[in-house]
């Protein structure tokens, strides 16, 4: 693993503090029968930060995530984004938050500038919006040349920014990131977390869950959840002192040695 | 609205970017219709037969011309004895052979009654149960004829009847029957493999995430299979308009409409599969495993439902196709109109919304 050290313009600190938190969960807790997935998620993530989501598998990112973007009901607790309320206005949230998995979820079949236009469109922006946000996006990524090649002809790590330019496309307030760097080289990783600073200077919220620690690092803060419940949240440096440790790697494996969940 | 056309594009562009599926898609029919029309024809032509006149008169010679005029039989040689019509047998040299015994003219005259000798080589039943049935309307209609010049009513042989297909033609039977097929596979499988694809590439979990209502995903997904399988109606009704001298008898806008049922029962059903199945593997074999079957099976093309067990006969109501194929033999080959097949059109438009709510109902529940 190479040496690198992000340089963090916009951290969780500098963003002025007037601005209401974008998520706020209290108590968010998801069941399936007997087995509680998520136990009583309490958190904030504001405006503008890149919020780390660690766990090991199992754990119950997914599951929290999956609440957080209104594909779950959750079972009990309270959670807001961008202010609307995950149990009544999810129709609301789903306008204002974007999501990239970690199958990257472009059509290979399809064009780079088609992909761009699709998304764009069951958006709802209208068609002269998509065409500059068309011809934006593709001048931002360098990818000019390669607007009419299929995507299925890119490389993966073209493929990854592609699918996260596409994932904000429609300007969200939040975009759900969900182990974004899965197969990618850690070259072609640091040039993604570049287009990730890029979109948090401009204040987008970003939630993130993902297994390498050094992309912890990268993060202004992070939360590690064990067994469904968040073990530890706070910014990676205060992590390390907390815990005794001076990197990540440690910290996680310290507290996530102790889970008693098999691993899905 | 502009959400939806988007959606719809971007199907229409997976459909035409897959060539390979856009060929089988269209080839299907074509092959279908050539090959039940045509290598798999129930149709027996120049059949070798031969023929024993011991009466000579202007009647059998008549009827021998009627027999050898059609292109059903060919004449190979004239017996002169029972020796030589047992080695034409054995040689397998012919496959048929009709005899008129001596006295055959005779009895016509007297007694208005008369025996033909007709023996069939039965090593190949359904063979020879069909040639005879050949030479049975070959007599039958010289028996009309001469009856209408001679005003003497003439007894030959038992008279037959075949309606509505009265040349014995194999391509009446088998076209609503391809129809059925053709349309079943193309809409459950493309429909449930499109479905399934999204969720193979994790792109379902964006469409769910987007505001982008469920029910448009849905629309979007059966647009294109609705159009291909519009076309595909055609050009069965076209080829075997052409081809099998097979002519819709009754309305076409009928015929249509039903087959639109149809078509959109059969995608409901696809994308019931789609629900549940998490490959597109998955989804194709379901498809193949669980619809072409009963289609080929319980439809009534193959083989008679009437001939089946009780238990087949009440599980193949459940099977839209076996309404189908009943609507598309009455309108097509019989003309016959909306009254004939009003109860049927309703089971099938029942079916329909049936199937559609409970795959909407199921479609929604994953969200959640």
């Amino acid at each position: 693993m190479p040496d690198i050290t992000p340089n963090i313009s916009s951290t969780a600190t500098n963003t002025p503090s007037t601005a209401p938190p974008v998520i706020v969960t209290d108590k968010l807790t998801k069941r399936f029968g007997q087995f509680i997935a998520a136990n009583q998620l309490t958190f904030q993530v504001n405006k503008g930060e890149i919020f780390g989501f660690l766990g090991a598998n199992g754990a119950g990112k997914t599951t929290a995530m999956r609440m957080l973007c209104g594909l779950l009901k959750p079972s009990s607790g309270k959670a807001s984004i961008a202010g609307f309320d995950v149990y009544t206005q999810t129709e609301k949230i789903k306008r204002r938050i974007g999501y990239m998995s970690q199958k990257f979820s472009l059509y290979d079949d399809l064009t780079v500038s088609e992909n761009i236009r699709f998304y764009a469109g069951i958006y709802g922006m209208s068609i002269p919006q998509i065409k500059e946000k068309t011809a934006q996006l593709l001048q931002e990524l360098g990818l000019e040349k390669e607007a009419k090649t299929l995507v299925s002809d890119l490389p993966l790590g073209w493929k990854q920014k592609l699918a996260f330019s596409v994932s904000i496309a429609h300007e969200p307030d939040i975009v759900f990131l969900d182990e974004p760097t899965g197969g990618v080289d850690p070259v072609t990783r640091r040039q993604f977390w570049d287009l990730i600073y890029h979109a948090a200077d401009r204040g987008v919220t970003i939630f993130v869950t993902t297994h390498y620690m050094d992309e912890a690092e990268y993060c202004n803060r992070v939360s590690i959840m064990v067994d469904g419940v968040i073990a530890a949240l706070d910014s990676p440096t205060r992590l390390k002192q907390q815990f005794g440790h001076d990197n990540m790697e440690d910290v996680f494996y310290e507290l996530a040695r102790n889970a008693k969940r098999k691993a899905d | 609205m502009q959400q939806l056309l988007t959606f719809i594009r971007k199907e229409f562009l997976h459909v035409i970017r897959d060539r390979k599926t856009l060929l089988m898609l269209f080839g299907l029919p074509i092959a279908q219709i050539v090959l039940f029309g045509f290598a798999l024809s129930n149709e027996v032509k120049n059949s070798r037969i031969a023929v024993a006149d011991y009466s000579k008169d202007p009647v059998t010679t008549q009827i021998i011309n009627e027999i050898a005029s059609g292109n059903y039989f060919d004449i190979q040689r004239t017996l002169q004895s029972a020796a030589q019509l047992e080695s034409a047998f054995k040689k397998g040299n012919i496959r048929m052979a009709v005899i008129f015994p001596a006295n055959f003219s005779n009895d016509l005259t007297h007694t208005g009654k008369a025996t033909i000798q007709v023996i069939a080589d039965a090593s190949d039943p359904n063979l020879a149960t069909t040639i005879t049935n050949y030479i049975t309307r070959i007599i039958n209609n010289f028996n009309t004829q001469t009856a209408l010049t001679a005003g003497q009513p003439l007894q030959i042989i038992p008279e037959m009847q075949f309606l509505y297909n009265p040349e014995l033609k194999g391509a009446p039977n088998f076209v609503p029957g391809v129809m059925a097929l053709v349309l079943m596979l193309v809409c459950t499988m493309m429909t449930s493999v499109a479905i399934v694809k999204e969720k193979e590439l994790g792109t379902m979990e964006i469409l769910l995430v987007s505001p982008f209502k469920p029910i448009y995903i849905i629309i979007s997904k059966l647009a294109p299979n609705l159009i291909i399988s519009i076309v595909n109606l055609f050009i069965i009704l076209i080829l075997s308009a052409l081809f099998l001298d097979l002519q819709v008898k009754g309305s076409i806008l009928l015929l249509t409409f039903d087959s639109m049922l149809f078509i959109l029962t059969s995608l409901s059903i696809g994308l019931l599969l789609s629900i549940n199945a998490k490959t597109q593997q998955a989804a194709m074999m379901a498809s193949l495993m669980g619809m072409m079957l009963p289609t080929m099976l319980l439809t009534g093309f193959l083989f008679p439902i009437e001939n089946m067990p009780v238990a087949l006969q009440v599980l193949s109501n459940l099977v839209p196709s076996r309404w189908y194929f009943i609507i598309v033999k009455k309108v097509m080959l019989k003309g016959l109109g909306i009254t004939a097949v009003w109860k049927e059109t309703l089971i099938l438009a029942g079916m329909c919304l049936l199937l559609f709510a409970i795959s909407l109902r199921r479609f929604k529940i994953r969200l959640q």
